[in-house]
């Protein structure tokens, strides 16, 4: 499987990247194809971290296979699982409670701003700025601190359930939002100065690794790899799920799709998801935060699809239900499988030192591809 | 386009077709050798442009295969979804990696977990499982005693 390191009858050089290199960000395995420093194809080889969560999902039940995902996506488990919640709500008709719905949506913006964060000093390390991967962190752990408190984890929240939420939020979930909203405003114009403007910065991005909107829609593109094209393909808007159609914010969407425009539509989506934020806060509901749901989950035979934005774009639940106590078959549409089906058009005939840069920029997380 | 007039026009470009309208989206059902043609048809046709493949897979019910294309397009906002029966001694179809780019990853994966084989496909491979892996881990007659752990 593994190509050997050698050279081909043209003279470009064949190497490996990864699985274990800290550019990939996890086990992704690139075999790249060299004609001096100019990369002519890099080929995905996958499955390093593949667990099967599909077929694991067939034998599980319809509160437990939710639990799964939370593990594909690690950095948007909530959306996930809201995904995934939904599509059993679909089947069983189930009204899910305002307060439930509100929690959903504020649990759901704040793990996109934690995972675009992330994604920021991440996307700086690759490029060679290493302070803000430490802003970056001190922000991101205040979101986990409120994750903590009322979901009881860091991570792997679990926290969606079908008919609403786990629990109640905690007490404290409402000043710890608003500390949280306070610092990141101030901070937020810190990040720009670090790295938006930074001259090196936008040398390293601006024009490279252009991907235009029509290969963008052909690869199927979503989330901000393809907003950055031009592809209005935020699922919040084209197809709103929970409250959101009842939000103000905006579909970010750039237009020259190349590595620094992904990047600028990801510093603006964390505004737009503050802004969410904001306008939530202390419109909380009273009332239930989970409906009424039987012990045991039988969702009627049917074909459910449920559609979600992630902080990474167009994650789908296909659900296929035979009646019976199991998913007879769950497909989950992972936003990063389609975006990374675009790196090899991407990249070729770039700089190999720019592979990182793209690669960075498509904020690819690995368990969500292999899942 | 709404509902009613997509299953209008598929009614016109695809007579043969089987619909069913009981979930979410417009269902298609048509056979692997109408596929080809109807598939470039619903792309480039100029009030259907299904330009965007959002999800591509295969079920398994244990008598055939079905591969199921979810489809919309970013012009028009209309959503359907195609089904293809397929055998599943000799699961075989014309794959579509030349219309939506995106197949060629999701194709690849079918290939691998379901058994299906895409004629005219660039690089059919094993894309996530190692290339001595024998058998189709998706189909529900998979047995594997040592990788699999039942609850």
């Amino acid at each position: 499987m593994v190509e050997e390191i050698g050279t081909t009858d043209k003279g470009e050089l064949i190497i490996n990247v990864g699985p274990q290199h800290p550019a990939t960000h996890g086990v992704l395995h690139l075999v790249i194809t060299l004609d001096g420093e100019t990369v002519r194809k890099v080929e995905p080889h996958l499955g390093y971290i593949h667990r099967s969560i599909e077929k694991m999902s067939e034998s599980l039940s319809y509160r437990q296979f939710i639990y799964a995902t939370s593990r594909m996506d690690y950095l948007s488990a909530h959306i996930n699982n809201h995904a995934c919640a939904m599509a059993v709500e679909k089947g069983l008709q189930l009204e899910v409670p305002e307060r439930a719905q509100v929690i959903r949506v504020l649990m759901g913006e704040l793990t996109r701003i934690a995972s675009h964060v992330l994604w920021w000093g991440a996307m700086a390390m690759d490029i060679g700025a290493f302070t803000p991967f430490f802003h970056a962190f001190r922000e991101r752990e205040m979101i986990n601190d409120i994750m903590e408190e009322s979901c009881g984890a860091r991570l792997t929240m679990n926290y969606m359930v079908p008919g609403g939420v786990m629990y109640d939020i905690h007490p404290n979930f409402h000043r710890r939002v608003k500390e949280f909203i306070a610092q990141f405003k101030r901070k937020l114009p810190e990040y720009d100065e670090l790295v938006t403007g930074n001259t090196i910065f936008r040398a390293r991005t601006r024009g490279v690794g252009v991907l235009s909107k029509e290969d963008a829609i052909s690869y199927g593109c979503s989330g901000p790899t393809g907003r950055a094209s031009g592809v209005d393909c935020d699922i919040r808007k084209v197809q709103p799920y929970g409250i959101y159609d009842r939000l103000d914010f905006q579909q970010i969407i750039g237009t020259e799709g190349d590595t620094y425009s992904r990047y600028l539509v990801r510093m603006q989506e964390m505004r737009q998801s503050l802004h969410i934020i904001e306008q939530l806060i202390d419109n909380i509901p009273e009332g239930d935060f989970q409906a009424k749901t039987k012990a045991v989950l039988k969702v009627p035979k049917g074909e459910y699809y449920s559609r979600v934005e992630t902080a990474r774009g167009d994650f789908g639940v296909y659900l296929v239900s035979e009646g019976g106590l199991t998913p007879y078959r769950i497909k989950y549409r992972s936003p990063g499988f389609s975006n990374l089906s675009a790196l090899d058009h991407t990249v070729r005939g770039q700089k190999i030192g720019d592979l990182v840069a793209i690669m960075g920029s498509f904020d690819l997380v690995i368990p969500d591809i292999d899942r | 386009m709404t509902t009613e007039a997509l299953i209008t026009v598929m009614a016109e470009v695809a007579p043969d077709a089987v619909v069913d309208t009981a979930g979410e989206w417009p269902n298609f059902q048509v056979s692997a050798e109408a596929w080809p043609d109807l598939a470039r048809l619903i792309r480039h046709r100029e009030d259907l442009r299904f330009d965007y493949l959002f999800c591509l897979t295969c079920v398994d019910w244990k008598t055939h295969l079905t591969m199921v294309y979810h489809l919309s397009s970013t012009a028009y906002r209309h959503t359907m979804v195609v089904k293809v029966k397929l055998d599943r001694e000799t699961p075989v179809i014309q794959t579509v990696s030349d219309i939506w780019r995106t197949a060629e990853f999701h194709e690849r994966e079918v290939f691998e977990l379901f058994g299906v084989n895409f004629t005219g496909h660039p690089d059919l491979r094993k894309l996530i499982l190692p290339d001595d892996w024998t058998g189709y881990p998706l189909r529900k007659d998979y047995e594997d005693p040592v990788n699999m752990i039942k609850l």
